[in-house]
């Protein structure tokens, strides 16, 4: 008799490296994707959207800004975020997105280097998902050297005024509150922008072939002016944006595997039951290679992303250690994405199934929060001591 | 008001089940468990009518879970706690192995008198593994309760509570005074799923353990020995064979009538 398969993940016994809490929170997830987005996400691609209500349907949950402490905040571990990134992402990366940029970029932020009546202010609202946030770093000319940005805030009496182009910015046209990170005379410093400020306009950016369930959009700053408290205090430097990167980094080493987990489970299940000369395509040992070498990948992925996240929980987990995990998960999730398209043949370039769409949104996943190329050379600096970025 | 909710600890209806080869009982180690799908609903029915609710002497309301399960049951209780329940209560004694529904019954009637006769005491319509459906009546009994079962819809007014049960033709709508028992459908919500508030607080929640000597039940009247129906032996249902397609090549309806006459369907 031929024994019955078992998942992807459960090969390892996975599940018995996580706490029951862990386990619940995914369990808890893993029904959001299935009764929220998965009925729907292909119209919400093929519309190029991601509704705003959505964020309601987070915040109830308690997605938002799940690993902070305090003000509405659920005060999770960091490997319980990562599971819940890993979890929306097996619906989509739109929605794992947009729970990344409210929670690690926009909410972080604050956060970590907003006043005390910045955080009342704005987080616990945030933290509901009454209102959403963004996160603007990158500029048309500056995405990994944002050092370079031409964005500048510059005093006028106790106001600041802002002035500058931000670019692909997810969820932009949909945001209240922008997080804008600005050169001053002090450096380089973020500023909370109500999107109903004059001056402020947000155009999203259409003709997207990835991430097209997700709202990206180009903020234009034209004499935005700001009273004196809306710079956030505790910074004057790149490391706040990158605090924030890292942070929403750490969510994607999980994340990309959840995009990669649902390829496999739907190449796995469509193995098994399309028969092509005669037999399923799964008993056919070219199939098999392509499984068992997926599978491998996947789970050493969450086994690099688990220890990650009990590194991040212990306090000790480095950056460069999140480029060795973005930079894996990221480029294997897209491998297996891909591969898992060809042993769907033609249904798989479909919206029908989930995997070219998976494997699409991936090309967002490689590019953003640091490219693959600039992770590699975090890595190649550490192993070196050579810097080779410029 | 108070509520007590009657929840069991199943095997995973997912899982490959069986009975255990030694006793002819439910094979519980062999697979994983977890809280009887349609125990959820009476959770859910229980913290709409606290949520909505606030007593007259304006008293918190409690929502008390209550288990008669192995050491795993305690997952059913967490669960229930995560979802929004105030305690949870776990009998869990040796000697419970193997009860049928008449001991099970009786263990609930006693821990239930021991935690207090609340306003209301709420189960599922089955359990997903036994599937018999008669603990509900068995426990109204024997607490003296009022039973309104298989509800699609529970409200509480006052000192009374009214039900809706849907049948083929008609829906009934019965009132009980308080106290009373009822059992629900899984027709009468959509439950929740915890919060990650929820499983945090869940933490913090207390939960009480009783052996059958807490409750003073006499160990031989539940177990194995004191069922009333014992399962003498078992067998594999024979696997599924491959379906029989029917190409339509203008007597379709003619070849799909055979068929069912073959079966004696029609
Ligand atoms: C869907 C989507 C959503 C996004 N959301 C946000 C957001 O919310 N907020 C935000 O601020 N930004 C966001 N971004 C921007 C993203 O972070 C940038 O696209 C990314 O940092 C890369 O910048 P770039 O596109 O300008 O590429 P470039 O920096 O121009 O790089 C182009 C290519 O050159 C390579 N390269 C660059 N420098 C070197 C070097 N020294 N050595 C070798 N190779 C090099 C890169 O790796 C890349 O392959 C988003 C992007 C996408 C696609």
């Amino acid at each position: 008799m031929t024994p019955v398969p078992v998942g992807p993940l459960e090969l390892l016994g996975i599940d018995h490296l996580l706490s029951d809490e862990e386990r619940a929170v995914q369990q808890s997830v893993r029904r959001l994707v299935d009764d929220s987005i998965r009925p729907r996400i292909a119209q919400w691609y093929e519309d190029g959207t991601f509704p705003a209500e959505m964020a309601l349907t987070f915040g109830r949950l308690g997605l938002l800004g799940m690993h902070l402490e305090g003000y509405g905040c659920a005060g999770m571990s960091a490997v319980a975020y990562g599971l819940a990134c890993l979890e929306l992402e097996a619906g989509d990366t739109g929605a794992r997105s947009f729970v990344s940029v409210q929670g690690s970029l926009a909410m972080f932020a604050i956060h970590r280097w907003g006043s005390q009546e910045q955080k009342q202010q704005w987080l616990p609202r945030m933290a509901a998902g009454e209102l959403i946030g963004c996160f603007g770093l990158t500029e048309p000319d500056f995405g990994s050297d944002p050092a370079g940005m031409r964005t500048r805030a510059r005093r006028d009496g106790q106001d600041w005024v802002l002035d500058g182009t931000k670019m692909w910015i997810t969820n932009g046209s949909i945001a209240d509150v922008a997080v804008v990170w600005a050169g001053t005379d002090a450096g380089i410093q973020g500023f909370l922008v109500p999107t109903d400020n004059p001056g402020f306009t947000a155009n999203k950016i259409p003709g997207k072939l990835s991430l097209r369930a997700s709202v990206t959009s180009e903020l234009v700053l034209e004499g935005v002016r700001l009273p004196a408290d809306a710079v956030l205090p505790g910074i004057q430097s790149l490391r706040g944006p990158l605090s924030c990167l890292d942070e929403a980094r750490f969510g994607i080493v999980f994340g990309a595997l959840g995009a990669a987990r649902d390829c496999l489970e739907i190449a796995l299940d469509y193995s098994r039951s399309r028969e092509v000369f005669n037999r399923p395509i799964g008993g056919y040992q070219l199939t098999q290679q392509k499984l068992a070498d997926m599978t491998l990948e996947l789970q050493k992925g969450f086994l690099l992303a688990l220890h990650l996240g009990r590194l991040k929980d212990a306090g000790r987990l480095e950056p460069r250690q999140i480029s060795l995990g973005k930079l894996n998960n990221a480029r294997e999730a897209m491998a297996i994405a891909r591969q898992c398209r060809t042993i769907l043949g033609a249904n798989g370039i479909t919206l029908e199934y989930s995997v070219l769409r998976h494997a699409n949104n991936l090309e967002s996943v490689l590019t953003y929060e640091g490219t693959a190329e600039m992770h590699t050379l975090v890595i190649g600096q550490a192993l070196t001591g050579l810097s080779a970025f410029s | 008001m108070n509520i007590v909710i009657c929840i069991k600890y199943v095997p995973d209806a997912q899982a490959d089940l069986t009975f255990s080869e030694s006793d002819n009982t439910t094979d519980r180690l062999g697979v994983e468990g977890l809280l009887s799908e349609l125990d959820e609903y009476a959770i859910e029915a229980g913290l709409k009518l606290v949520e909505g609710a606030v007593g007259p002497d304006g008293a918190a309301s409690t929502v008390t879970v209550l288990t008669v399960g192995p050491d795993r049951a305690a997952d059913a209780i967490k669960k229930a706690l995560q979802m929004g329940a105030n305690a949870g209560v776990h009998v869990n004694d040796e000697a419970i192995h193997g009860s049928d529904a008449v001991a099970t019954s009786l263990i609930l009637a006693q821990a239930i008198k021991k935690i207090g006769i609340p306003d209301l005491v709420l189960t599922g319509m089955a359990s997903t593994d036994g599937a018999m459906g008669v603990v509900p009546a068995m426990l109204a009994e024997r607490l003296g309760l009022p039973q309104v079962t298989l509800a699609s819809e529970v409200t509480v007014e006052g000192e009374t509570v009214t039900i809706r049960r849907d049948g083929d033709l008609a829906s009934e709508t019965i009132t009980a005074s308080l106290p009373a028992l009822v059992s629900v459908t899984d027709q009468i919500n959509e439950p929740r799923y915890p919060s990650f508030k929820g499983i945090m607080a869940a933490k913090k929640k207390p939960v009480e353990t009783w052996s059958l000597a807490d409750l003073g039940v006499d160990a031989a009247l539940v177990g194995l020995g004191a069922a009333w129906t014992t399962v003498e032996s078992f067998a594999k249902r024979p696997p599924r064979v491959k379906g029989q397609i029917v190409t339509d090549e203008g007597e379709g309806g003619t070849r799909l009538a055979e068929f069912l006459t073959a079966q004696k369907f029609a």
